[in-house]
């Protein structure tokens, strides 16, 4: 029973510390410590994913995410002009738009959450790396193809764009 | 009422970690001063004698000094990235420990994808460079962070690429799975060529010469922490040497069979194995020029990684046709 309780109480805690520093990451002006609290929030993703047995998937979202999206956001950050500057504008005049877009998607997710009922609990296996494997190689290689040549035309076009004396 | 296996589970593991630090805290000390006896012997000289039998108590004392220093922050430092930058870089090299096997049954947990969980939790290390870069608020230290940031992305490539083809012929990512699989023939004698792109890019990793331009002292001071003095300044110091430990573990689990030998006990062959790597690394330190800012990225973009590549082409080729 105990463990039960700390079980929920650490989920609860968990998913606090994502939704304090998404807001922060969002509302800080300070553009250097947003990228810091987006730092934590995905940690506290990781930690979900570990709290639902998705070991793997934890541990790539910290290889990737922190290990490497956030390393190339903070190094972009780096790279603008008056980084030494504390007063760094991160804001732009399109609120309206990006509240479209945002509230939009906000209202697909509820609704897919309301639509989505079980009856049962899903039941939450550690699935083995060799049946990722597997499933990405067969059951799934379409989609992941489709990923891969998303992802060399991002590199291509990363080229082209940093040699422009090409 | 608590349920007892809980507490007691809890105990363990605050015990455990005790253990490590522990051990981390003794090793690195050694680690120091070995590397002080080591370069001093490479440049004719004979290092520290004073403290202890041929200076072997020097550490302590240094730490003793670092300990009482004044704890220096700028007036342009941001304080609270200042203050927690040591924090992170010091926490992402301590938890691979949780996965590292010391013998067979010296482990902290054996968890089925520990090779990965190394990989994951110790790339946040750079995080604490980059922290301790811009919170320095000093140009020096700024460019330290970038450079380090840079090279860190760039050398995790190859480095991760070089470890693939292990993980392909074992089928596992558990540490103890991989050493027990190189029971007769260590995986160095099937990779060589995995083992020299890990070993360089590992150097790379950790910074040392003849990749430190991160802290390139004729160009940037000391790099990322210029302003870190004291206390600070040593968990900075910590973190590079257990990083160190850390790559050569890495190392002696996949390529050199882990803890397996005959005649001694488990530990004793894993920690001889994990400090001859270290020895290498030091040894390498202290004989070779420092590369320019664009060979190191040539380097590993243009050599190793393609190199790395090649080579999981080839193993996926040969395991393959053995089929």
């Amino acid at each position: 029973m105990w463990s039960n309780y700390i079980a929920t109480s650490l989920f609860y805690g968990i998913a606090g510390v994502i939704v304090i520093f998404s807001i922060l990451s969002v509302t800080l002006k300070n553009i250097f410590y947003s990228a810091l609290s987006l730092i934590v929030a995905l940690l506290g993703i990781a930690a979900i994913y570990i709290y639902l047995n998705a070991e793997f998937l934890a541990l790539i979202q910290i290889l990737i995410y922190i290990g490497a999206i956030m390393t190339l956001i903070i190094f972009g950050i780096m790279l603008t002009l008056k980084i030494s500057d504390k007063t760094l504008q991160q804001h732009n005049k399109q609120q309206g738009l990006s509240f479209l877009v945002s509230g939009a998607l906000a209202a697909i997710l509820i609704l897919i959450f309301i639509r989505f009922k079980t009856t049962e609990a899903v039941s939450l296996k550690a699935v083995s790396l060799a049946d990722i494997g597997k499933e990405l190689l067969t059951t799934y290689a379409l989609p992941f193809e489709v990923i891969s040549i998303i992802l060399l035309a991002a590199l291509i076009g990363a080229v082209v764009i940093s040699s422009k004396d090409m | 009422m608590m349920d007892l296996p809980f507490i007691l589970n809890f105990l363990l593991m605050c015990a455990k970690a005790a253990g490590l630090l522990g051990f981390v805290s003794i090793s690195v000390m050694f680690l120091i001063w070995w590397e002080r006896k080591i370069s001093a012997h490479i440049q004719s000289r004979l290092g520290p004698m004073i403290v202890g039998w041929h200076g072997a108590l020097q550490t302590i004392a240094d730490t003793l000094k670092l300990l009482l220093k004044e704890n220096i922050v700028c007036r342009e430092a941001d304080k609270l990235t200042f203050w927690l930058a040591p924090l992170v870089v010091f926490v992402a090299s301590f938890l691979p420990f949780v996965a590292i096997p010391f013998s067979k049954n010296l482990i902290a947990q054996d968890l089925p994808l520990g090779l990965l969980y190394i990989l994951a939790v110790s790339s946040v290390g750079v995080i604490g460079i980059f922290m301790a870069g811009w919170g320095s608020g000093n140009k020096y230290s700024l460019l330290g962070g970038m450079r380090t940031a840079a090279q860190i992305i760039s050398y995790e490539i190859p480095l991760v690429l070089s470890i693939l083809p292990i993980v392909m012929m074992t089928g596992s990512l558990s540490m103890n799975t991989i050493i027990g699989a190189q029971k007769n023939v260590w995986f160095i004698c099937y990779q060589p060529i995995a083992f020299l792109i890990y070993f360089i890019s590992a150097i790379a990793e950790v910074n040392r010469a003849p990749f430190d331009i991160a802290e390139a002292e004729s160009e940037l001071v000391a790099g990322f922490h210029t302003e870190y003095s004291g206390m600070k300044f040593s968990m900075f110091f910590l973190a590079e040497y257990t990083n160190m430990f850390v790559v050569s573990v890495i190392a002696t689990t996949l390529f050199l069979g882990g803890w397996q030998g005959p005649l001694l006990p488990g530990i004793a062959w894993f920690l001889l194995k994990v400090y001859f790597l270290i020895f290498v690394m030091m040894w390498i330190r202290w004989t070779f020029p420092r590369l320019r800012v664009d060979q190191l990225m040539d380097f590993a973009w243009k050599f190793l990684m393609p190199l790395a590549f090649l080579n999981i082409l080839v193993t996926a080729l040969v395991m393959a046709l053995i089929k």
